[in-house]
């Protein structure tokens, strides 16, 4: 069974963003960039069925600058067999993403696709539906658990209410949350290995896709700051300033 | 210029977050219709039809659409949109499992988690865990939103008597199937839509832990919530989670718990009205933003507080 992996290269998520002061984006010269945290999971769990000989084979595949080309490093590092890098300026939208990855699908006819479910950059989640409805397939989002037998993925979400379980009959898209796994850190031996996988690359024109934006970014702006209050020395203080100042008790 | 909103139900009662979302549309400022789609859900439609302002409610009463599956779904909503401008539906993790596919579907981009609508087709949502705001303009013809509920009042849930009209969609493809669902049940007002919260973090240390912030809870007919942490550590379940990848909630007063206060968690309460944070460490993020800062022991601090309240 082949496994695809889309990512994404975001922001590092430790890095506190900062507007750019003409308010056409966010500043990202000489920001460090990682791979989007939800699709570390995304290929920590492909990488795992592989090893539990689920899966035989794990593809990256990226979209994006020609710097994304370290993002796939990263993911081969941890254990993906190879990578592909659709080059783009900038990232494309969702729906364009989607478009791109299911020529990439039809290409390369993984039996399952595991993404994150949704890159902390612009916190779309769309992208994994969307590709799941141009390939007509089933989708298992915000997973928590997944489970490969017999032609089957069992997928158990994090819902609104708590959880529930749906069957997907492969091949089936799946994104990951939070909880599916932990993932690993590379090993620098790993790290090293990665540098000789091979790397695929091509344009949105080679799959004959049109990535032309269907919204204008009018302006970024920085959202409404929340000035700190006061300190409060007691329980007793607390209740009564919620009671008489606040007046929300 | 109609508007198409999506209902979440559970086939018995319609979910507070229809109502914020019918407000939502309603601010485009053309007719509203409403979906029903559903199995046995002819009570979920009549409750829906009593909703005030709306056009007509819309009911797709048929055994594939019981679980809501999107593989189900997603061809029955394209399919009644050919008559609408926009479809809408909360960003909950119904509405955010079903949109994307409609979208994809009708070949338009969607819009995520709107929280203004500036014009009928300019619209503000945060990016980067809600640490900025972008505008952006759609050049689809039909549109596909996304809203956030608590960024929208709700419309009144009666005084409405729109008509029940029955409709049909496309076959269902069987590859996705439901198996089971594990629903947390709690007497507590539900999270997204409480007037206050109070959230534990890993500072509270255990499960059991968890349980003082339930006893205060119930005295201030509160919900519950957890950070990221607590519920990675397993002091709560998942669905209690606040922040920006769990659950967005603007109460009227949250109270937080030995939460440092992680930008992913703050992503997730920052728009609550009154925000109170008790922790040991008074040089805690959370302090940065909270309105009354109380630093303390929770172990000293929880129990004073449920005596407090006790007198009042």
């Amino acid at each position: 069974m082949k496994i695809l992996v889309p990512i994404k290269r975001v922001v590092d998520f430790n890095v506190k963003i900062r507007v750019k002061a003409d308010r056409t984006g966010v500043e990202l010269a000489n920001v460090k960039m990682s791979m989007n945290p939800f699709d570390e999971i995304a290929v920590e769990e492909a990488v795992r069925k592989k090893e539990e000989g689920t899966a035989t084979e794990v593809v990256a595949v990226t979209i994006g600058p020609a710097a994304s080309q370290e993002t796939l490093r990263t993911a081969m590092a941890v254990g993906a067999d190879r990578g592909i890098l659709i080059e783009t300026p900038e990232s494309p939208e969702p729906l364009a993403v989607a478009k791109l990855l299911k020529a990439v699908v039809e290409a390369e006819a993984p039996d399952l696709v595991i993404m994150g479910k949704q890159a902390i950059d612009d916190d779309c989640n769309q992208t994994g539906q969307m590709l799941a409805a141009l390939l007509g397939w089933p989708q298992g989002t915000f997973a928590s658990r997944l489970e490969i037998a017999g032609g089957t993925a069992t997928v158990t979400r994090e819902i609104d209410g708590g959880l529930e379980t749906v069957a997907l009959t492969l091949p089936a898209v799946v994104t990951t949350d939070l909880r599916l796994n932990e993932p690993r850190y590379a090993s620098l031996p790993n790290i090293m290995k990665a540098k000789r996988k091979p790397i695929e690359t091509g344009t949105p024109a080679d799959f004959g896709v049109d990535v032309t934006p269907r919204l204008t970014l009018l302006e970024v702006t920085e959202p409404p700051r929340r000035k700190a209050g006061v300190k409060v020395d007691s329980v007793r203080d607390l209740v009564e300033k919620l009671k008489t100042e606040a007046g929300v008790l | 210029m109609a508007v198409l909103v999506i209902a979440e139900h559970d086939n018995a009662a319609l979910r507070e977050v229809t109502l914020h979302a019918v407000a939502a549309a309603q601010a485009l400022g053309a007719p509203v219709d409403l979906l029903v789609a559903g199995a046995g859900c002819g009570a979920v439609a009549d409750a829906a039809a009593r909703i005030a302002g709306l056009g007509t409610v819309l009911l797709a009463d048929d055994a594939a659409y019981e679980h809501a599956l999107p593989e189900a779904v997603a061809p029955l909503v394209v399919q009644v949109a050919a008559d609408y401008d926009y479809v809408l539906a909360a960003a909950s993790t119904t509405g955010k499992n079903l949109m994307p596919r409609v979208a994809a579907l009708l070949d338009v981009a969607q819009v995520s988690d709107v929280i203004e609508i500036k014009s009928g087709d300019t619209f503000v949502r945060p990016i980067y865990a809600g640490n900025a705001l972008a505008t952006v303009q759609s050049s689809d013809r039909r549109k596909v939103l996304t809203i956030r509920p608590t960024a929208f009042p709700a419309a009144a849930a009666t005084g409405g008597s729109a008509p029940v009209k029955p409709v049909d969609g496309p076959p269902a493809i069987e590859s996705a199937r439901f198996l089971s669902q594990e629903l947390s049940r709690s007497e507590r007002p539900e999270l997204g839509a409480a007037r206050v919260v109070i959230s534990g973090g890993r500072g509270l240390g255990s499960k059991e832990n968890f349980q003082m912030l339930e006893r205060i809870a119930d005295r201030l007919g509160a919900a519950v919530g957890a950070s990221r942490a607590a519920v990675d550590a397993g002091y709560a379940p998942n669905d209690l989670q606040v922040g920006q990848t769990g659950k967005i909630v603007a109460p009227d007063l949250y109270i937080a718990v030995g939460i440092s206060g992680a930008i992913q968690h703050l992503a997730g309460m920052k728009d609550s009205k009154v925000i109170v944070a008790i922790n040991t460490d008074e040089e805690a993020p959370i302090f940065g933003l909270a309105d009354y800062g109380l630093v303390a022991d929770l172990f000293q601090a929880l129990p004073e507080l449920e005596e407090e309240l006790a007198k009042a």
